[in-house]
């Protein structure tokens, strides 16, 4: 079982499924693989990453194996049997087509066992709010890397005031030139540096260990 | 094919059969804390220094970019530009996707500067070329579209041919035309660097226009950065780059641009070489 969790980190997507298989077959229950191996596996690498041990490949050949490994059981859970840390909206914003960091903090919030919706990049004010209306998520994900398309940010929170949906869901933001200073002054719930910080600060906003 | 630009007193000329040519890439505020906050205030010493010594260390070209959020682009890159052009004497790259910004800084350069840039996509076409024509300037044209950055190198080089074709439905000869077919990072697509060189080739085979490329977006998210950015900047130059967006004061890509402008046949008895050499590069 530890072998799941050091192939995960090690990014090896097909040992992570023999080895599921294998921990399935023995009698492991699914929900137990998930949250004592997989989702653990993912936390060391986003912290790994926050060390500047892991490199953006890294992250992604991690998340690959987990995914797998998710694969594996997803369909051998029943109904509500895995409780997910909650429901995650995530794009990046109009005008802006930046997306490895929006990717990475998608990866690791499933990684973390959130359910992820990722609307992609160039995503309008009216396509955060109408998502968010259908799908009412726990949280609204922005991420932007332009400085002249961080003002979207600030469009798209005001068109969640005019919907009567601001309060509805925590909106967290992101990207090279956001600031923490800049998330609070737009009247965003909380600002992350990372994929890895973003976890943190998802279950800190949904008051989640 | 050759693009001129003009600065206050100095012309330069980009070719594919001349020297490698250094826009240098400083006056940046993106991850340069000191000179976001001086242009938030409106106060340009660092950006006048920035010039002189990019201007000192061999840049050729000075872009000039002052987006931050607590900038009003409009009234602040006007500023930044002639700072600029009272500090060096080399043609300016004017960086901005504010069109406002860009009419202003256009109204205040001297000589015939670049604007970096406009894109493939309808809007910006409409709003950029129009501004090129009237200040009789050059153009640096990125291969994207309203669909993004095509993956394939073959339709990053349809997005330069409909760059080339607008322009010059607005009097705007090709010469006046640098395309970008931009570069995605090798961190996560390993076949990134491929398509970009093809693309290089393709544009260099099909447009015969000058080609750009910005230095470092390469190497994202992987260490070692400076050395996959210098080997990369290496082999697009051998495909057929004529310039691209760097800082200047690495020494390191100095040495390269240097050792490919021997190595592609543009410096006889390698006269340069040795002199830059000599200097320190």
């Amino acid at each position: 079982m530890q072998k799941i969790y050091e192939r995960v980190i090690a990014g090896d997507a097909p040992g992570v499924k023999v080895l599921v298989q294998q921990a399935v077959a023995e009698g492991v229950p699914p929900p137990e693989i998930i949250s004592r191996y997989l989702i653990p596996a993912m936390t060391e690498v986003g912290a790994r990453f926050e060390r500047q041990e892991f490199y953006v490949p890294e992250m992604l050949i991690a998340a690959r194996a987990m995914q797998t490994g998710l694969g594996v059981l997803k369909p051998l859970l029943v109904e509500g049997e895995l409780k997910t840390a909650g429901q995650v909206v995530v794009g990046t914003v109009k005008g802006d087509l930046h997306d490895i960091g929006k990717n990475l903090v998608c990866m690791m919030l499933e990684g973390a066992g959130f359910e992820v919706t990722d609307l992609g990049v160039d995503v309008g004010p009216e396509k955060f709010v109408r998502t968010v209306r259908e799908r009412k998520p726990d949280i609204l994900g922005m991420s932007a890397l332009l400085t002249t398309t961080m003002p979207a940010m600030r469009s798209t929170i005001e068109a969640l005031v005019e919907a009567g949906l601001r309060d509805k869901v925590k909106v967290l933001v992101g990207g090279a030139p956001l600031t923490a200073a800049y998330a609070n002054q737009i009247g965003a719930d909380g600002y992350a540096p990372d994929a890895a910080s973003a976890v943190r600060k998802a279950k800190e906003s949904l008051g989640v260990e | 094919m050759r693009t001129l630009l003009e600065g206050g007193a100095k012309k330069v000329t980009i070719d594919c059969g001349g020297p490698f040519v250094l826009i240098g890439e400083r006056i940046n505020p993106s991850g340069r804390r000191r000179l976001a906050e001086s242009l938030a205030e409106g106060e340009m010493s660092l950006v006048r220094q920035e010039a002189l010594a990019q201007v000192e260390a061999g840049a050729h070209i000075i872009d000039v970019n002052v987006s931050t959020a607590e900038v009003a682009e409009e009234e602040i890159l006007p500023l930044a530009v002639q700072t600029v052009a009272e500090a060096v004497e080399v043609p300016i790259s004017i960086d901005t996707a504010n069109h406002k910004a860009l009419r202003a800084a256009l109204a205040v350069c001297p000589g015939k500067p670049l604007v970096n840039s406009v894109t493939g996509e309808k809007t910006s076409l409409e709003a950029v070329l129009p501004l090129v024509k009237e200040y009789g300037c050059a153009a640096i044209g990125l291969c994207i579209d309203e669909e993004g950055i095509p993956k394939g190198a073959g339709r990053r080089l349809e997005i330069g041919e409909k760059i080339v074709a607008a322009a010059e439905a607005y009097g705007i000869p090709p010469e006046d035309l640098i395309i970008d077919p931009l570069a995605m990072t090798v961190g996560v697509d390993h076949t990134a660097g491929m398509v970009t060189l093809e693309a290089i080739r393709l544009i260099r085979m099909n447009l015969g226009v000058n080609i750009a490329l910005g230095g470092s977006n390469i190497s994202f998210g992987l260490p070692e950065r400076s050395l996959i950015n210098r080997s990369f900047l290496a082999m697009a130059i051998a495909a057929g780059l004529t310039c691209a967006i760097v800082d200047p004061l690495d020494v390191e890509i100095r040495k390269v641009i240097a050792t490919c402008d021997l190595l592609m046949g543009r410096d006889e008895y390698a006269l340069r070489f040795l002199e830059r050499s000599r200097r320190g590069w």
